[in-house]
């Protein structure tokens, strides 16, 4: 049982962590609608917001998807801030409209923005009300996406969360798996846990929504993703017991996280072997190949998506980085703990962000490679610095064994462009 | 409430973004939430900027909201001048900030700051991205423009270029050049590359080009009557408007004015036999209210095209539009809703759109060739090459630009006599146009489209007109580019005659009734 080893020089957990508050260079949690809108094919995500919301969707997106997208904003006009009963008169009006038009939708989420919520719409009554208009056939639930409220992948917690207390009830003994995937690295995840014997499996989110997902004592539930938290404390009210686990990021992360859900079903270790083998040695020699250029070179994470902790664990473990900042939105010990437990000590652990005193701190130490947000990368890169959009990172397959080298791949892709353009001029 | 999918517009405040960014020396002090720098990447992303827009937003979250906002605008404020140190500032409130009422401007004030604060009203609910910049242009000459004599030669200001404009930055060269070459010097171009000490200077020139009536109309407007400095009613975007536009600046400097038109190409393009196949393709248009403008007298007059459709996103353009619209005996559609415009699109069969990124979709979606003439456009119509719009070499790249994504003359025929061919066939799209078999059908860096199907293939007939199999067979034989046309056409002349049937007879009656 070759358990990852724990790091000579003491992990991270216990690291001292440097909390700063000040702009923050960050999305909302709005933008993960771009990919759950994909994910839950039946359904549509109503954001209830402005002007700006739409243009965030729509920015943010990079592409605009141009079959009609299974999202949209009610824009709030000066009436409805005037007078906040015609103004769920009117999201009546606009659901209604919008559910005529799409009878393949089958659950709406009302979603909540920082206009909405300053202005307190009541969104949770709306949902109710909704639901029992346009029950059986369309589930209406609600969530906030605001900025005041949820940092980027946060969005996708506060969806799932706003799922958990409708699941139907359970005593049976099913493991759920939690997190939006890709549908391609999703059936391999299946695939792989299917092989050893575990059963039955469960998503969060499902497809469809007339999927069986459930949730009981008997429940156990693995995170595939490190920023939910709301829906890690939405499953433990209902009974569901956690399985603590560095995230299937990488060869290393994948089998640490495979091997905590097989202990737990009392998996045998020939069988796990059998199994995770061959994935296993596909795994590291992509890694080995993909990672070439990131070894001995220097990494810095700006706050994004709370995935930075998981990955700075994969590029210094398994790529042979070394982690010079390491930044998250916020960190979250319960489900953080097992992957700060295995990154190295020595990079500064930082939460939260004020965006100019981090550059200050990024600029000081030039690292090889800084990962960062959209709005930084370009002037960045302009001051000649190597960089790697995060947002890339939330909207490409990376988990599991088959993505490990892809994965590894997004972030020699730039360093390996830098040695390959010849466009300075003679000196 | 009205519920959106796509916009034409961002909100005003990113509409004072543009104006900040293309400026030097100003910061913009912005109320806002978390979530609300997504706007920065509009500018180093799409625009490809290399530095960070010079805005900084205070980022308030909901355990602010009980205590106290108002000392996180004063601390941001004074963080950004002590570390930009600007000529200037101007501070403003997003939507959410709006809300709150913390009064950006009075908090400013009240701090004692040695650099002109400017405080912007943007109202967040009622206006869009195009007022927010003409807004705060405008506020930003009027606080800082100072009485002052008139340069000794005659110059000029031009005024509206900002950031993530279509095409500014290179317009402002070729206008630059233009006047020149009229013997009229530039004395300040803002906002795009000017600061704030710029901004003063402004009522030194003689007169103002106005480049960009969306963006600068309300300082022209104030400068002509607080600086007597008259201002440029014609956009020279194209040909004839070029002409009319050195007439123009002929007549407020007055003095006859010669220009050498030796660059100018796209006439003799135009004349040239290849372009017969241009005449009277029917093109709708549908962008910013300048931009559609100027479109349609080049759609028209010197494309030789047949304009069926042209409307405008900014409803503050809408008179104008309208006004034109009747001169060219079409119906201005003024909407800021894409879903309309695809819906008139999809009626009105153009063989070309000229429009927006949106058109482009909808022109993708619809299988029909579209060139991008207007703001709000993706990252690859910012380009690298020189590529203005204005003046005599914009009337070329204008050219270029038009029949790009049309099938060439020759080509169109031999699409016409071999159908069939299997590599040569209608589904294939423009020769020189990579990616022939398929429509995209996957998320590209130009933009992802997912239908798979274009909509003429599917498009119902209308309600009781049936298409008899041998008329439907003849009808997949013309090609792509004509055949929503064909089939619209057919349609309308079955109906006009009472006909419930369509057969191969009525399709060829209908082409003979329809020939021109």
């Amino acid at each position: 049982m070759n358990a990852p080893m724990p790091p000579a020089n003491g992990g991270c957990r216990t690291a001292p962590v440097l909390k700063e508050r000040g702009q923050r260079e960050v999305f909302c949690g709005l933008t993960g609608i771009i990919w759950l809108h994909r994910k839950m094919q039946d359904a549509f995500f109503l954001v209830v917001g402005s002007r700006t919301c739409a243009h965030l969707l729509q920015s943010a997106a990079g592409v605009m998807i141009f079959a009609e997208p299974r999202f949209g904003t009610a824009i709030l006009e000066e009436t409805d801030l005037a007078g906040l009963a015609d103004a769920h008169h009117e999201l009546d009006r606009e659901v209604a409209r919008l559910l005529a038009r799409r009878p393949d939708i089958r659950q709406l989420f009302l979603v909540g923005s920082c206009p909405s919520e300053v202005i307190k719409i009541d969104l949770s009554r709306a949902a109710e009300r909704l639901s029992q208009i346009h029950a059986p056939h369309v589930r209406v639930l609600n969530y906030s996406g605001s900025g005041i409220e949820t940092t980027f992948t946060q969005g996708e917690d506060a969806c799932l969360a706003s799922m958990v207390p409708v699941l139907k009830d359970t005593t049976a003994r099913e493991l759920l798996l939690v997190g939006a995937l890709p549908d391609v690295v999703e059936d391999q995840m299946v695939d792989l846990l299917t092989q050893m014997g575990i059963g039955p499996i469960r998503l969060l989110p499902a497809r469809r929504i007339d999927d069986t997902t459930a949730v009981g004592a008997n429940t156990v539930f693995a995170l595939t993703q490190p920023f939910l938290g709301d829906t890690h404390a939405a499953l433990g009210r209902r009974g569901a017991r956690h399985i603590a686990a560095p995230f299937p990021f990488g060869e290393e992360g994948t089998t640490a996280w495979l091997r905590a859900v097989a202990t737990a079903f009392g998996v045998s270790e020939a069988k796990f072997d059998e199994v995770t083998a061959a994935p296993r040695a596909r795994a590291r020699k992509a890694i080995a190949q993909a990672s070439e250029v990131l070894r001995g070179k220097s990494v810095f994470f700006f706050p994004d998506s709370q995935l930075e902790i998981p990955l700075a664990r994969f590029l210094t473990r398994e790529c042979g980085m070394t982690a010079i900042e390491v930044g998250s939105p916020y960190i979250h010990d319960a489900l953080h703990g097992p992957d700060l437990d295995l990154l190295p000590a020595g990079p500064q652990i930082s939460e939260g962000q004020d965006v100019d005193k981090q550059l200050a701190r990024a600029r000081a130490a030039r690292p090889d490679l800084t990962v960062c947000g959209l709005g930084l990368a370009n002037p960045l890169e302009a001051e000649g610095l190597s960089t790697k959009w995060a947002i890339e990172l939330v909207f490409t397959p990376v988990h599991f064994y088959e993505q490990a080298g892809d994965l590894a791949g997004l972030f020699s892709r730039p360093l390996r462009r830098k040695s390959v353009l010849r466009l300075e001029a003679a000196e | 409430m009205k519920l959106t999918v796509w916009t034409y517009e961002g909100p005003p405040h990113v509409g004072a973004m543009r104006v900040a960014t293309a400026m030097k020396g100003l910061h913009y002090v912005l109320h806002a939430p978390q979530g609300d720098t997504y706007a920065d990447l509009l500018f180093t992303m799409i625009e490809r900027r290399s530095k960070r827009p010079p805005v900084t937003y205070t980022t308030f979250q909901a355990r602010d909201l009980g205590s106290d906002t108002a000392t996180l605008f004063k601390t941001s404020c004074q963080n950004a001048v002590d570390r930009f140190n600007p000529q200037a500032i101007i501070v403003g409130a997003s939507c959410t900030a709006e809300l709150i009422q913390d009064d950006p401007a009075g908090l400013a004030e009240t701090m004692g700051l040695s650099i002109p604060v400017i405080p912007l009203e943007l109202p967040s609910y009622q206006r869009k991205e195009n007022f927010g910049a003409d807004e705060t242009f405008y506020q930003i000459v009027k606080h800082l423009a100072k009485p002052q004599d008139r340069t000794s030669r005659v110059t000029c200001n031009i005024l509206g270029p900002t950031a993530l404009g279509f095409r500014h930055r290179d317009d402002v060269e070729e206008i630059t050049g233009l006047l020149s070459d009229l013997g009229v010097n530039v004395n300040v171009v803002a906002p795009l590359g000017a600061t704030p000490a710029d901004i003063a200077q402004l009522p030194a020139a003689h007169f103002n080009v106005l480049l960009s009536p969306e963006t600068g109309e309300a300082a022209a407007r104030w400068l002509e009557k607080n600086h007597d400095q008259p201002f440029t009613r014609i956009v020279p975007i194209g040909v004839g408007a070029t002409r009319d536009f050195i007439a123009e600046v002929g007549s407020i400097i007055g003095k006859p004015v010669l220009i050498d038109e030796s660059r100018l190409r796209m006439p003799w393009w135009s004349r040239s036999v290849d372009s017969t196949y241009l005449t009277g393709k029917r093109v709708f248009i549908f962008g910013d209210g300048t931009h559609v403008a100027a479109h349609a007298r080049i759609a028209r007059d010197e494309m030789g095209f047949e304009v069926v459709g042209m409307g405008c996103y900014n409803r503050e353009m809408a008179r104008p539009i309208r006004a034109l619209a009747k001169d060219y005996g079409v119906e201005a559609l003024i909407t800021d809703d894409y879903l309309e415009v695809e819906q008139a699109i999809e009626t009105l069969a153009p063989e070309m759109i000229l429009g927006t990124q949106m058109e482009r979709h909808i022109g993708k979606r619809l299988g029909i060739p579209c060139a991008v003439i207007s703001a709000p456009v993706h990252v690859q119509d910012y380009p690298a090459r020189y590529s203005p719009q204005v003046g005599f070499e914009g009337a070329n790249v204008i050219f270029d630009t038009l029949i790009h994504p049309l099938v060439m003359g020759l080509e169109e025929h031999l699409l016409t006599m071999f159908r069939d061919d299997f590599e040569f066939h209608d589904a294939a799209g423009p020769s020189h146009h990579g990616g022939h078999a398929q429509i995209s059908s996957n998320l590209g860096a130009s933009g992802g489209d997912i239908s798979t199907q274009k909509k003429w293939d599917v498009a119902p007939a209308l309600d009781n007109v049936v298409w008899l199999s041998d008329a439907e067979k003849e009808l997949k034989k013309i090609p792509f580019f004509v055949r929503g046309k064909a089939r619209r056409n057919t349609e309308t002349y079955a109906a006009e005659k009472g006909l419930s049937q369509i057969s191969l007879d009525t399709l060829y009656e209908a082409k003979a009734h329809y020939a021109r």
